[in-house]
């Protein structure tokens, strides 16, 4: 048996997971609270990798056709 | 005076754009000599034209996206299937397929998997480039039943089934006649006595009716390999060998010795979701929604299939686009029964005691509002002075 990372497959983009100070930061720059964010479940292989809690905020680094990297916020949910 | 090639690059790095933009930007600029001042006018120029290709606030980007994919929706096939290009694995395409994806379907109609193998230099460990190699894991993945490994045959007179296997198959599959002995009495609960490559069972009960019907659990008993998975075709693709097959089942694939578990795809996108994440099961909406509108000829910008990738995933789950998702999650009463089951919304509502705030496009358009997109979205107060 292979030992496997889901961050390692070509499908998943990067998960980071913010500090609560970061988090405050993204929130306070879009001007929004928390729960206004994308979801994400705290089961979520992806989140569960990288140690996610319920009310952390992931930042997601998605290669974009388009503008070949955007970031996107998560909020982690139950 | 010109500027230098690394006063250049940091002030390219420092604007507010996206990364495509500033690459672009690095690579037009290496190696030219420009002043200060041409610089800003070059930058200037770039900075409107890409603030002049954004959204404008207030734009309806919902209707947009699904008109122009509805539009090219229209030119596709009613009923296509397709052998994606594969001998025997059949594929949906066109509109159903399109339907199937925004509906967010928990199991495909035709489930299907691409699995790329490992790649070393090691011409051991080398699954991708040794068609041998390919064909080994082909055979570990795929479900083996008793019709791969022999005929099977019923002797009426000694009320006993008879199974004989094919040492050449056998030996193919890696399974002993043994180990498939042991796989019958497991699965039904019958003795079953061996002679070298002959096995025979008899039902409990010395009845006809049981005997078929033993026959008929035989034959679906999968002996070895992933339950679900159909077939296997191996494919050669450049210079790497590719598996396709018919039936998915990521999580238990991905195990197996010399498969790539960073590059196996399959087309159900709710296993991708329970496997790899929301985040791969967008990437994966994308993929397949691209790629079956590419299928059938038509171009949609990637845009539009973003947006409603990200609503489909924006709560964590993939919900699809419609009664029971999207549509019917909406908080305002009239736009969810402008939708479908009309009656059944307002009734409830009424029952609830609902209040809506005609907030959105929908409901204000049925009582005769202006809607609250672009210039309407704008109100003015005066200042009086």
């Amino acid at each position: 048996m292979t030992k496997f990372a889901v961050k390692d497959h070509e499908m998943v983009p990067e998960h980071v997971l913010l500090t609560p100070e970061e988090g405050a930061q993204v929130l306070k720059s879009f001007g929004i609270e928390a729960p206004h964010l994308p979801k994400i479940h705290v089961s979520d292989p992806a989140a569960k990798e990288i140690g996610a809690k319920v009310g952390d905020i992931i930042k997601i680094i998605r290669k974009s056709t388009t503008a070949k990297q955007s970031i996107f916020y998560r909020l982690v949910i139950d | 005076m010109s500027l230098s090639q690394k006063e250049i690059l940091e002030m390219i790095e420092g604007l507010d754009l996206p990364l495509s933009i500033k690459e672009a930007l690095r690579s037009g600029l290496d190696g030219v000599e420009v002043t200060e001042e041409q610089f800003n006018e070059i930058i200037d120029n770039v900075l409107a034209d890409y603030e002049h290709s954004r959204v404008e606030p207030c734009e309806a980007v919902g209707v947009v996206a699904a008109q122009s994919i509805g539009e090219p929706g229209t030119q596709m096939t009613m009923r296509t299937f397709h052998y994606a290009g594969v001998a025997e694995i059949n594929v949906t395409l066109g509109l159903p397929r399109l339907i199937e994806i925004v509906d967010a379907r928990k199991i495909p109609s035709t489930p299907t998997m691409t699995i790329r193998l490992m790649a070393s230099d090691d011409p051991e460990k080398d699954y991708a480039h040794d068609r041998d190699k390919a064909r080994e894991v082909a055979w570990a993945i795929e479900s083996t039943s008793i019709l791969h490994l022999g005929s099977i045959a019923t002797d009426l007179a000694e009320m006993n089934v008879l199974i004989e296997l094919n040492p050449g198959a056998m030996e193919q599959r890696k399974i002993s006649a043994e180990e498939v002995a042991e796989r019958l009495r497991e699965e039904t609960g019958l003795d079953v006595e061996q002679k070298e490559n002959l096995l025979v069972m008899a039902p409990e009960e010395p009845s006809y009716r049981e005997l078929l019907q033993l026959v008929e659990t035989i034959k679906r008993i999968s002996l070895k390999g992933v339950e679900g998975i159909k077939r296997v075709v191996i494919r050669k693709e450049g210079d790497e060998y590719v598996l396709y097959t018919e039936g998915s089942s990521l999580k238990k694939v991905m195990q197996f010795e010399g498969v790539d578990p960073t590059r196996i795809k399959t087309n159900n996108i709710n296993e991708i979701g329970e496997v790899l994440g929301i985040e791969a099961a967008r990437n994966a909406i994308i993929n397949e929604a691209t790629d079956t509108l590419r299928e059938q000829g038509l171009s949609v910008d990637v845009r539009h299939i973003m947006l409603v990738a990200d609503i489909m995933t924006v709560d964590g789950e993939v919900k699809q686009i419609g009664r029971h998702g999207v549509s019917g999650e909406k908080a305002s009463v009239l736009a969810r029964a402008a939708f479908e089951v009309t009656v059944n919304h307002i009734l409830d509502a009424a029952i609830r005691g609902d209040v809506d705030d005609l907030k959105g496009v929908t409901e204000n358009v049925i009582v005769g509002q202006p809607i609250q997109l672009g210039t309407g979205d704008v109100t003015l107060v005066a200042n009086k002075r």
